[in-house]
């Protein structure tokens, strides 16, 4: 699989958490290429099952939305009212354009120029219920004629690559994870297990229980993407991961404590295949591990990452190499388990 | 000139560089139009571009009119390059700390690196953080290189410019980009250049793309002095209609440029500009300006033994962001009422008259 064109590709489809289906088919697209089954169950997930039924079975995740906005309301200039999908520091907003609605129109959302502020003001954030996305609509009835209310807004940014081993793009929480799960499936391997490709994981882990449920699985690793804080203005020792040290192996989330015997499976697969890795070293933010490890009467689960910086702005930063080394960490640890 | 031929101009100067004190790509590129349109040009010893359309009345009877529009644009310039492979920076001109995480941004070092400003992840922020704004000294730039070859191509002192193609919104009358302050009125005078450039008039008007302005009308200071002309009309972009404004003047987008007045303007300047806009039915709203307008019309009025100056501006919202949004409209109508101006300049206007 060409890595740098697929992450490109999957970091600019629009996919907000509840409107995952953008993601889903342009998946379920290259798998039906790799002449695999696809099944979509009812909330959105996408399930894919590769090679024999027989022996343990085991379960890869990603989950495929985003987070973003949804238009909430129009104002009588034209002006778009919206909320947050997921979480996203609304401080990020500023200045940024958007792409609003299913038919990805252009908008930004701007703010009072700094020509008109008092002294001071700039000291304070601007609160998220004065921001306004801005679609050059003439007044409330142009709005209303281009979009419909509970629509979506994504940012408007295109995955580039900023160096050779650097890409800066939206959405690689968790795109990358999608990456790593693809890669898996589609590249020559005689590898078995299950992927779920799931949805709405940023507004509470909705889609991975249902999946999981469906999968009952003996096992599960979510491959996710986690913040990596190794800049400047954050102490070393908040930095949690990491860019260029190898995939992340969580210990506990705020959703789930991972299992130690895959914990240290993981870990001797690593060692074993002589792959880099680290740990997450910080136990706040949730994943879908959290919603499989409870499903039925429980499943083992681990939770891998890609580290990335600024996850949840419109601009986040990984490294390839990194993408990369997960794919093999990940393929290590299947090995050892079928 | 047509309305996507406009579009087509101004998205060419807005994408181009021209950082206050770098500008040399965005004075290429408006050169480049200003002489298709029957002007000559030349780069002043500031460096500010001069573009020429001669006057048809006889020598002892031309007068001149500048009309000046600032080429430069805000941005940053880098001042460390940090452990890790980060920038640190420091603003060019007006930068609210606000509007920067999050952003892309291009480094002119040895090559050109594509780059963006971190933000803290929400998942780490602490609620104390988050109701504070990060100042731009805490501020970074991530370019994805390592220390030892980062500092192989940026330096100190390399400028920093944000990384934002323009974009026509659904309704095809409005444009968001970045440096649209003021690429806008820069466009306009070539969409002037254009209506001009068949037919005579007498005055010699001077189209100047001025440097400089975002640190202090430096550039038009010096293009003043240098052209001393008759007569000037500065055009820039104003403060449109748009959230967070209510207590403050703005101007509705897409209905005409504004004209100022005020003790920066002219009064009879203003007269004939208004009535250009009248006699022609083209749109104009009025602007009124208690006193410094921290345009280039500021420097100009006060030049040698001083300039009779107007100024005619677009209304813009979101000043100084990379989202800075425009009708296209009033930048059409903006040149057009120069254009009806200038083609009735002659030698009983002005301070020689």
């Amino acid at each position: 699989m060409k890595i740098k064109e697929t992450l490109a590709e999957l970091s600019n489809l629009r996919g907000v958490s509840g409107a995952e289906a953008e993601v889903s088919s342009y998946l379920a697209d290259r798998l039906e290429e790799g002449r695999f089954e696809v099944r979509v169950d009812s909330i959105g997930n996408l399930l894919v099952r590769k090679g024999r039924k027989k022996g343990k079975k085991l379960m890869l995740s990603a989950h495929m939305d985003e987070v973003g906005l949804m238009i909430m309301d129009f104002e009588k200039n034209g002006l778009l009212r919206f909320r947050a999908v997921g979480g996203i520091d609304s401080r990020i907003l500023v200045a940024k354009r958007l792409r609003v609605g299913i038919h990805a129109l252009p908008g930004v959302i701007g703010s009072k120029p700094i020509h008109l502020q008092k002294k001071g003001e700039q000291d304070k954030p601007f609160r998220e219920d004065s921001l306004y996305i801005d679609c050059g609509f003439k007044n409330h009835e142009e709005a209303a004629g281009y979009l419909k209310v509970g629509e979506y807004a994504t940012f408007d940014v295109k995955c580039a690559a900023i160096s050779k081993n650097a890409f800066r793009g939206k959405a690689f929480d968790n795109r990358a994870g999608c990456l790593v799960l693809l890669s898996l499936l589609l590249e020559k391997n005689s590898l078995s297990f299950d992927a779920a490709f799931t949805v709405q994981e940023e507004v509470g882990t909705r889609g991975a229980q249902i999946a999981a449920y469906t999968m009952e699985p003996d096992r599960a690793l979510v491959v996710e993407s986690t913040a990596a804080a190794d800049t400047p203005e954050t102490e070393q020792e908040l930095s949690s991961t990491i860019l260029g040290q190898g995939p992340a192996i969580s210990l506990m989330d705020s959703t789930v404590m991972v299992d130690r015997q895959m914990r240290n499976e993981l870990t001797v697969a690593a060692e074993k295949a002589g792959i880099i890795y680290q740990y997450r070293r910080f136990t706040g933010a949730g994943t879908d591990g959290g919603a499989i490890a409870y499903s039925r009467s429980g499943v083992k689960t681990a939770v891998l990452s890609v580290p990335c910086r600024y996850i949840h702005s419109p601009h986040s930063v990984l490294y390839e190499s990194d993408l990369k080394s997960t794919i093999d960490l990940v393929r290590s640890w299947l090995d050892t388990q079928q | 000139m047509n309305e996507s031929e406009l579009v087509s101009v101004l998205t060419r100067l807005s994408s181009a560089t021209g950082v206050a004190g770098f500008e040399d790509q965005a004075v290429e590129i408006a050169a480049g139009y200003f002489q298709s349109y029957g002007c000559t040009v030349k780069r002043d010893r500031f460096g500010n571009l001069l573009a020429l359309k001669a006057g048809t009345a006889k020598k002892g009877r031309i007068v001149s009119l500048a009309l000046v529009a600032h080429i430069d644009e805000i941005g940053a310039m880098v001042t460390k390059v940090e452990g890790g492979g980060f920038l640190r920076f420091t603003a060019i001109g007006g930068l609210d700390a606000r509007t920067l995480p999050g952003q892309a941004v291009l480094i002119h070092g040895r090559k050109i690196l594509k780059g963006v400003i971190g933000a803290k992840p929400p998942h780490l922020l602490t609620d104390q953080e988050r109701k504070k704004t990060v100042p731009i000294d805490k501020l970074f730039i991530d370019v994805g290189l390592s220390y030892e070859d980062l500092n192989n191509i940026v330096s100190v002192g390399d400028i920093i410019s944000f990384e934002q193609n323009p974009l026509l919104l659904s309704n095809r009358k409005y444009i968001s980009g970045k440096a649209l302050d003021n690429r806008a009125g820069v466009a306009a005078l070539i969409f002037c250049a254009a209506e001009l450039a068949d037919r005579k008039h007498e005055a010699n008007i001077f189209f100047i793309a001025s440097l400089q302005e975002e640190v202090g009308l430096r550039g038009a200071t010096t293009a003043a002095f240098g052209l001393n002309p008759d007569l000037a009309v500065a055009v820039d972009v104003t403060h449109g209609d748009g959230p967070g404004l209510e207590n403050n003047f703005s101007y509705k987008l897409g209905a005409g440029p504004a004209l100022a007045t005020g003790p920066n303007f002219d009064v009879d300047l203003f007269s004939k500009l208004k009535n250009a806009a009248a006699d022609n039915y083209l749109p104009c709203q009025i602007e009124p300006i208690p006193g410094r307008s921290g345009t280039d019309a500021w420097a100009f009025q006060v030049t040698r033994e001083g300039i009779p100056t107007g100024l005619l501006s677009i209304p813009l919202r979101y000043m100084h962001s990379t989202v800075e949004l425009i009708n296209i409209d009033d930048l059409a109508v903006c040149g057009k009422i120069l254009s009806f101006y200038a083609r009735s300049v002659n030698y009983t206007h002005g301070k020689r008259s």
